[in-house]
This record gives C-alpha cells, structure tokens and sequence, in this order.
C-alpha cells in the first residue's frame, strides 16, 4: 500500500464501519467511496491554464521547474488551451484592460474550475491599487478559491495555495445540498464580461461575486 | 561636447530661418537647462539637430509630458509711497496669473559624437482645444510609440503622426490619466488603511 492510499484511509467512510473497514486494509481489501474516489483522482490531476500577467508568473514557472517541482502534485501539465484547463492561476498584476480577456478565458474553461489569485496585484491590486489602470484585484469579476498574498510570492506560497485547493477539492460534496458549484445546475459557469467604458469598465465590479467587506473602524 | 545653450540656439535661429528658440533655466539641483523650441519649426530645429555634422543628435532616448496648471505666483516687493505726505516704504504683492498648458520633452544624445543629452521642449497653446504641436517621428523613428503614449495619457495631439492612437489605455476612453486634473473612477469602496486623498474617497463608503 503506497502513501497515497494511506491518506484515503485517514477519512471515515459512511456507512462502513471503521473497524471493519481497518480489519480489512489489513488483510489487503481496499473500501472506499465513490466520492472519495474520484475527489482524489481530480485533486491530484489539476491542470492549470498556462498564462501569466506580470512578474508572479516567473515564480509560478519557477514553481513547476524541477527546484520546486509543481508535478509532485499532479500539477506539471499546463495547457496552452483554457478548454483543456481546471485551474486558472491569475499570477500578476491585472489591468483594466487585460481584466475583459481574463474573465473569458475564465468563461472558456469547462466546469470543474478552480481560481487561484496569485500576488498583492491579482488579489487587492497591490502596489498599483491607486493607480488609474489596474483592476483591484479579480474577485471583482469571477469567484477565487484561494488567494496568496506576497510581492511576488515565492513558489513555496504558491505550493501551499495549492494544497489548500487540493484539501478544497478533496472535500467537496457529489451530493446533497452542500454541492459545490459545478454540480448546481441553478449556479452560474460563466461570468459578465466587462465592457471598456469611458471612464472605467462597465460595470467595475460583479457585485453577485464580490461584496467589499464591511470594516470594523475606531 | 555641446556648446553652451545660448549659442546653440543662436545657430538653430541661423539654420533655421523664422524659428523662436528659448532657453529654458533650471532652478532645481539637477541644474539641466533646455531649448524650448515653437512647434512650427520644430521638425526643421530637429532635422538641423540631427543631421548637423558638429551635433548629430540621432538617438532621442525619451519623450515624456508635462501638465501645467493655471498658475498663480505673488511676489512681493518694496515701493516707496506718499502717505499722508511721508514718503514710506510699502510692501506690494503682485499677481502674475500664467496660463496652463502642456508640454512635451525631448532627450537627445548623438551615439556618434558621444554627447548629450540635449533637452528640447515643446509647448502647447493651451491645455484644451490648443493642443497641438509637431511630431518628430520623421526625424527619430523611435518617438512613434513615446509620442502615442503622451497623446493617451496628456491628451496632446501630434501633427503629422502616422499612427496616432491610444496605446496604453483602450479606443473609446475618454479621460487623460496624467493630467493633474484626472479624476479617478470611483471604486474605493475597499480601502483596508486609507491614507491622504485615498482617505477621503474611500470615507464617502463608509456605512452611514
């Protein structure tokens, strides 16, 4: 038994018993269940959609070279194509006029898809928040699951944001209420694309993906 | 090397029938002066500059713009005055308004000659509908793009561009972003530590 079935075993089974379920791991029978199953092939085979924006994206290809070495973790094959990809790693700073193409490339992939926010720039805006140009960050237009602070951050932070979508994905729901939103066929799989405007886009944000957080001021 | 600024813009006068070249001091601790040359003769001045055999001026290695704001400088002097039949001495503050305008500068090097750089200024009439000056493409091919991104980002049009469209910012905006007078879009709606005009942006989001 290899470790990464050993990890499967960590989690209980509904439905089995746990001490029969050890009982037969020792005598080399494997239970599992079918969401288990296939929560652990896709979490160990996300491909990310080859692009980058700005200087986070030389970390994010430090990241899969062999020093940090990113197939570890299933991660090695970057697809030129979004309709081949599951996870968009927004890594630099996103312009405003970059924002429209990010969001359809965004649209183009298929469903399972994950967003990571890579960098001070993809998350807040960074540096550049003030300035007339650069979007305050890509939560305004489409749903991130994890996002990384850091100027840029090293491949390490990238790493660990990727086990924390592994961990994400390992414990998404097949059925029940709690689904992820892939499988709810009411929740949305492509977002508005912002038009140029005048002055700004149109609109400046989506405010069905982004709300700003109420601060606690003295 | 270059001669002083003065005479060399004694000899562009020469060569350049017509032409109204200024030298322009600085103040400042980089104490670089300029030519301020009229955008009527400035694709002339700058041919002179660069095919000159003792200037040769055939790299421009920047353009870069200038916004200035309607200005107001008081200055104050001592006039001797009657009151009451005493003569006295009163302190006087005179206003002297400038109108704004925009500018656009010019950095030259000659890579033959290994001198430089040379700084040529040009100035537009206003900061509204006066807002034209020559384009020194013909003369340094490389200005093409530098030239797009002042149109973009000051507003100043260059005669005789070929291209002339915005370059940084996309087709249908209408605002110049580095003019002093730009207002921002307002999304500061999120503005975890604000400071100084961020402060009071962000504080028109503040929940009533």
């Amino acid at each position: 038994m290899d470790e990464r079935s050993a990890n499967l075993e960590m989690s209980p089974v509904p439905g089995v018993d746990e001490g029969l379920r050890s009982e037969l791991s020792k005598q080399g029978i494997f239970t599992t269940t079918l969401q288990e199953i296939y929560n652990w092939g896709r979490k160990n085979s996300v491909w990310p959609l080859q692009f980058g924006l700005a200087c986070c994206a030389i970390e994010m290809i430090a990241a899969t070279m062999a020093r940090y070495d990113l197939a570890r973790f299933g991660a090695e094959v970057f697809r030129p194509s979004p309709r081949q990809a599951d996870l968009m790693i927004v890594a630099g700073t996103v312009t405003k006029k970059m924002a429209p193409q990010v969001v359809r490339l965004y649209n183009q992939m298929p469903e399972p898809k994950y967003v990571i926010a890579m960098g001070a720039c993809a998350i807040s805006g960074g540096p550049f928040k003030q300035g007339y140009n650069v979007l305050k960050g890509i939560d305004r237009y489409i749903p991130v699951d994890v996002h990384i602070p850091g100027c840029p951050p090293r491949p390490e932070a990238l790493i660990h944001a990727f086990m924390t979508l592994q961990r994400k994905i390992d414990q998404q729901a097949l059925t029940g209420n709690d689904v992820p939103r892939h499988l709810d066929p009411e929740a949305p799989s492509e977002f508005p694309v912002p038009q140029f405007g005048e002055h700004d886009l149109v609109p400046a944000k989506n405010p069905e993906v982004w709300q700003a957080p109420v601060l606690a001021r003295g | 090397m270059i001669a002083p600024l003065d005479t060399l813009a004694r000899r562009i006068q020469e060569a350049v029938p017509g032409a109204r070249v200024e030298v322009v001091p600085n103040d400042s601790p980089a104490a670089q002066p300029s030519l301020l040359v009229d955008s009527a003769h400035a694709l002339a001045i700058a041919r002179f500059l660069r095919d000159e055999p003792s200037l040769r001026f055939d790299y421009a290695s920047n353009v870069a713009g200038v916004d200035w704001l309607d200005s107001v400088t008081k200055t104050k002097t001592k006039v001797k005055k009657i009151v009451d039949g005493v003569e006295k001495e009163v302190e006087e503050t005179v206003e002297t308004k400038r109108p704004g305008y925009l500018e656009v500068v010019y950095h030259l090097y000659s890579m033959n000659l290994k001198h430089g750089p040379l700084i040529i200024r040009q100035r537009t009439g206003n900061r509204a509908e006066l807002n034209r000056v020559a384009s020194l493409i013909s003369v340094w091919r490389g200005c093409e793009f530098q030239e797009r991104e002042v149109y973009d980002l000051y507003g100043v049009v260059f005669d005789g561009h070929p291209d002339l469209r915005r370059i940084l910012m996309w087709e249908g905006f209408k605002d110049h972003p580095m003019r002093k007078d730009y207002v921002q879009p307002d999304d500061f709606e999120y503005e975890p530590t604000p400071h100084d005009e961020v402060l009071g942006r962000a504080k028109e989001h503040y929940p009533k």
